[in-house]
């Protein structure tokens, strides 16, 4: 049940709303309940063939030799398609936004990564020719060690998964090994904490299991292009990476779709689309490449899975003063967008709370597992779920109710973020104070009487001193051994936007360098405790909410 | 092997086929006849999307030999609607917001169309049951629960 509370920031948002809050008939339902809506397989075809893929039964292995004769004279078989009829056999999704490094193959040519990774196409009349015939290609393998865990994976020496980053992970602009966050300094607070808490948390691969699975469908147009249904979350990106695999003008594919059979993530990798296209173009023909739900349960790319390491300095009185969080992302054998997910990770560190000493290390990691993607909210999940377990068990440590403890070390508006941006708009206060009242959960006088619109900004809009090496960038302990062409992990700070009407406290000469800083030398920022007021009256309207009006608070 | 010809009624008109003999009533419906209501989600009989009507009684249409329906009556959702009229339980999805991307909607509506021609006034108990063997992903159930029972209402209704 949607439910509207007018009560809450009335004064600042426009409520002559025309859609929201009313009920609106989709535009799509009446084709979903009448059977009409066309998903991508529900186009017919004359002379349509199938194709069915040979996938790896090693998680890692080198390829001493293929055999397809046997397969190319199997009943129904029109067409066998090697790596090397593979116009551009090696593509990374990002590369389309200039990010990232090509390090997948489309089908595989020296070596496997992981199990279920694709080696050879087959196209024949039917989907059962094409799954005989996929059981007589012969491949000999020489079997490789295999890494599946993400911190083994960093290890100096660990086996090498993916040749194009050497050192398993996944290297930002070329040159850092993982994201980094740095705000105040982490190891002096921890040392006057009341409380030291250091907890691991982690997430397995979910499978999307959209009812449909990933499939394409491709044909030969009459104007020299080829007509593709396909089941892409992300159509256009789908086109420019089928464009770019087959090398083909993209106006020589004519992508129909948007209308997926449940997504979640899971249709953003193209896993269809390129092998499709091409046996249209081999064959001359429709051809449609569909996954099995096997298929895509245990090859179709899932949320991967993430490893989450957070340490906190508390006080007594419940005032967070220092959070450390060291995050793994297992992006499998290949990048596609797990690389994204890390960046969105650290930008999430270190959750919706004010916190004066905050350091972040998020590592995208490949192991010996399916290759990870996109799944609703990735990168940030995974992270909540642990950030949100850990605040239950810092208020068990100080004793301190739960729900109250949040509200606490929220975020209010004008404090300061790690990432040196001021908090606008913030509402984890209210939605706290709604949650408790929906479930009568008992909250303090002082509690029930915050607001995020006041007792923030002041000492806490400001920038702690942050200890950064000789060439102004942040410095680091030793988090992983990087191969020395590497910089490892120096990351410019973030540009400091200032915000206007905010004093900002900055340090006033470079600060020496990390390992050798003594104990006591930069002053402590001590969080200051929001003051308790009623929220004054804003005297301005509109627009809380939205990002898309000129006036902001 | 040889194909073979059948005959059965689909949505109330005749229609003959040769079909394979291994070949699943679900293949024949939406690549031999045309219908692509019904959908494939699995093709091992656990997810419903391929729910039709042979006689009235909902099959999976994956695990449904196709030679096996000669002379019988066959529903998909494509035959609902009369004319342009949506029956209850169409008109109700709608109302009820009980689709989202709508790949499970046409193996709902029939396994929710067996029920209500069988009682048609079932508990809720009942509804879930009824449709217990159809996956959906996207709305968490409850939204089609409703859906199903609003209409038995409204059939209700109408008859009174
Ligand atoms: S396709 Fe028949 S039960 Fe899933
Ligand atoms: S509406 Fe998407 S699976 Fe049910």
């Amino acid at each position: 049940m949607l439910e509207f509370r007018k009560d809450l920031f009335a004064d600042e948002r426009d409520d002559n709303l025309n859609v929201i809050g009313k009920g609106e008939q989709r535009q799509d339902m009446l084709g979903h309940v009448t059977g009409r809506t066309r998903f991508f397989d529900d186009h017919g075809f004359d002379g349509l063939l199938h194709l069915k893929v040979v996938r790896s039964p090693h998680h890692h292995a080198r390829i001493r030799s293929i055999d397809v004769s046997a397969a190319e004279r199997a009943p129904g078989v029109k067409r066998v398609i090697r790596a090397q009829d593979v116009p551009v056999n090696k593509n990374t999704l990002l590369s389309l936004i200039g990010f990232g490094k090509d390090d997948e193959p489309t089908l595989a040519v020296d070596k496997v990564r992981y199990k279920g990774e694709p080696i050879v196409a087959i196209i024949a009349a039917s989907d059962a020719e094409a799954m005989a015939a996929v059981k007589l290609v012969r491949v000999s393998y020489d079997p490789l060690p295999t890494v599946f865990d993400v911190q083994e994976a960093l290890k100096p020496g660990a086996v090498v998964v993916n040749e194009t980053y050497p050192g398993n992970y996944f290297e930002y602009h070329d040159k850092y090994d993982h994201q980094k966050l740095r705000f105040g300094d982490v190891e002096a607070a921890f040392r006057t904490a009341d409380h030291v808490l250091e907890e691991r948390y982690q997430m397995s691969p979910i499978e999307h299991a959209s009812t449909e699975t990933n499939g394409t469908i491709a044909a030969p147009e009459t104007n020299n292009r080829y007509v593709v249904h396909s089941c892409a979350q992300g159509l256009f990106f789908s086109l420019g990476t089928t464009a770019k695999i087959l090398a083909l003008e993209s106006n020589r594919l004519h992508f129909i779709g948007g209308t997926v059979g449940g997504g979640f993530g899971g249709k953003v990798d193209s896993l269809t689309e390129p092998l499709a296209v091409l046996g249209a173009i081999l064959t001359g023909q429709p051809v449609r490449y569909v996954l099995g739900r096997e298929e895509e349960m245990q090859f179709g790319s899932p949320r991967g899975a993430e490893r989450h390491v957070i340490k906190d300095g508390v006080m007594r009185d419940g005032r967070i003063v220092a959070r450390q969080i060291t995050s793994y992302f297992d992006a499998g054998a290949y990048t596609r967008l797990s690389s994204y997910g890390v960046v969105k990770c650290v930008a999430h560190m270190p959750g919706p709370y004010t916190i004066p000493n905050v350091r972040g290390d998020a590592y995208c990691v490949f192991t010996n597992r399916v290759p990870a993607t996109a799944m609703r909210g990735f990168g940030v999940t995974g992270l909540d779920f642990s950030i949100e377990v850990q605040m239950d068990k810092l208020a068990h440590l100080v004793g301190i109710d739960p729900m109250e403890f949040r509200i606490l070390n929220a975020y209010r508006d004008g404090d300061m973020k790690a990432h040196r941006r001021v908090a606008h708009n913030t509402a984890l206060i209210e939605c706290v104070q709604v949650a408790a009242q929906k479930v009568n959960w008992p909250l303090s006088e002082t509690a029930r009487r915050a607001s995020s619109l006041s007792g923030g900004g002041g000492p806490r809009a400001a920038i702690p001193p942050t200890v950064t090496d000789e060439s102004g960038r942040i410095g680091r302990p030793e988090t992983r051994q990087a191969p020395p062409q590497l910089t490892p992990g120096a990351a410019p700070l973030p540009a400091y936007q200032p915000a206007p009407a905010v004093p900002v406290q900055q340090p006033a000469a470079p600060l020496p360098n990390y390992p050798s800083q003594p104990a006591a030398a930069a002053p402590l920022p001590a969080p200051t405790p929001p003051v308790q007021t009623p929220p004054p009256t804003p005297q301005h309207g509109a627009a809380r909410f939205s990002s898309v009006f000129t006036r902001r608070r | 092997m040889a194909r073979m010809p059948v005959q059965f009624r689909l949505n109330g008109t005749d229609r003959a086929v040769f079909v394979e003999p291994v070949e699943t009533l679900l293949g024949t419906i939406r690549r031999g006849l045309g219908d692509f209501a019904p959908k494939f989600g699995c093709g091992q009989g656990t997810c419903g999307a391929c729910t039709v009507l042979v006689d009235g009684e909902p099959r999976l249409g994956c695990l449904t030999l196709s030679v096996t329906c000669e002379g019988r009556s066959i529903e998909t959702a494509s035959g609902l609607a009369d004319g342009p009229t949506l029956h209850p339980l169409q008109a109700a999805f709608m109302e009820h917001f009980a689709a989202q991307c709508g790949f499970c909607t046409p193996g709902m509506l029939m396994a929710a169309k067996a029920l209500l021609d069988r009682n048609p006034d079932p508990t809720r108990v009942e509804v879930v049951e009824a449709i217990a063997g159809n996956i959906c992903r996207c709305t968490g159930y409850e939204p089609i629960i409703n859906a199903i029972l609003a209409a038995a209402q409204q059939r209700g209704a109408r008859r009174a």
